[in-house]
């Protein structure tokens, strides 16, 4: 099966197990408050290093540019690659599970007890640092397409196609996406 | 309170929803949230404007995948099974879609088509990244104080390894003591 995945540039120090995919997602589902990517590349890349930050990219992309759940795809892909159907499984459980619990939990509170102003001010708080975690993650994953002139220009497309004009994703995707690709196939 | 729930929603029709927004959403949960508030509030009236809104409030602040706001309408809609039937379905039809494309993408590794693939993918995705950042930092930063604490949790991440739950934390208590 898909067992090994041995990227070359991302020695994994410990073995890849179920366990070890379930333990990881679940870290990532339980601390990913105001948005999971960022804790994603955290634990995948920093903390276990199951993923370079290129492999990051890669995987990411892969998981963006197919339907569904970002986050959830990207258990899908994980696990498939170290430990296949389980492997997927194990991530997708973890990642999911208690977070629906506690959501589930909260909506039922919130819509029992209604809100309190120190709630909101809290996830005032809470959101601001959400958006500086995914601005973290950007920075970090640019810093290796940096000093490709290609790679600047077509980031900066989707950057302002996306965010400043906010123009509708899938026929931005649509244009951008192959015109990136192309480009990189012409510099091979 | 059950005032909510008026007339019993089919969970095959809560199946059919999610599942084909599943399958349409290209780019993340997150693009699909426009057609679930239709079909919740508009189509369905299975909750008003406001109690979207701060569900998915709800949904983005707690842990876990901001998807999770379709457990919530599928439980506004109908009940606990409404919830376990929607999360399901939005993520079933994408998981297995993306498990088997990810099998046969792994057997293309190393070949010249799949790396240009790859390097043209990755400047996009790391832009719609960055705006995803810039989307969250509009939404949620109405104040200098605001746009004072996203920048210093992206300093803070992205040099340090510290866990990021002290950064948020920290955030949370600003914001409980007015300071944001």
């Amino acid at each position: 099966m898909a067992g090994t995945a041995e990227d070359a540039n991302s020695a994994s120090p410990a073995p890849v197990t179920q366990g070890a995919l379930f333990a990881a997602f679940l870290k990532i589902g339980l601390t990913g408050f105001g948005g999971v990517l960022p804790l994603a590349h955290r634990v995948l890349v920093n903390e276990r290093r199951w993923l370079s930050e290129r492999g990051f990219v890669d995987a990411l992309s892969l998981c963006q540019f197919l339907p569904g759940p970002n986050v959830v795809n990207l258990s899908i892909v994980v696990g498939q690659r170290y430990r296949g159907v389980a492997g997927s499984l194990m991530a997708f459980t973890g990642l999911v599970a208690v977070p629906l619990v506690i959501v589930l939990a909260l909506g039922i509170l919130y819509t029992e007890y209604g809100k309190a102003p120190v709630v909101d001010r809290i996830l005032g708080g809470v959101s601001a640092a959400a958006a500086g975690l995914v601005w973290a993650m950007g920075a970090q994953m640019a810093r290796t397409f940096a000093r490709i002139p290609r790679a600047v220009i077509f980031a900066a497309l989707a950057f302002v196609g996306l965010g400043v004009l906010q123009l509708p994703i899938l026929p931005l995707v649509a244009v951008l996406a192959p015109a990136s690709v192309l480009a990189a196939w012409w510099r091979r | 309170m059950v005032a909510a729930m008026k007339e019993p929603v089919s969970l095959l029709q809560i199946a059919i929803l999610f599942a084909s927004l599943s399958l349409v959403a290209v780019g993340g949960a997150n693009t699909v949230v426009p057609e679930m508030h239709r079909q919740a509030v508009d189509v369905g009236h299975w909750m008003s404007d406001t109690e979207f809104a701060s569900l998915y409030a709800i949904v983005r602040a707690a842990p876990g995948p901001n998807m999770l706001i379709s457990t919530l309408i599928g439980w506004k809609a109908a009940g606990l099974p409404g919830a376990f039937v929607a999360t399901a379905a939005m993520c079933g039809p994408s998981c297995l879609f993306t498990y088997w494309i990810a099998k046969v993408w792994e057997r293309y590794r190393e070949t010249t088509w799949r790396t240009a693939v790859e390097a043209g993918l990755a400047p996009v995705t790391i832009g719609m990244i960055l705006a995803g950042g810039y989307v969250l930092t509009r939404a949620a930063d109405h104040s200098i104080p605001a746009y004072l604490v996203t920048a210093a949790a992206a300093a803070i991440a992205a040099s340090t390894r510290i866990n990021v739950l002290w950064i948020l934390g920290g955030a949370g208590l600003l914001g409980a003591f007015g300071v944001i």
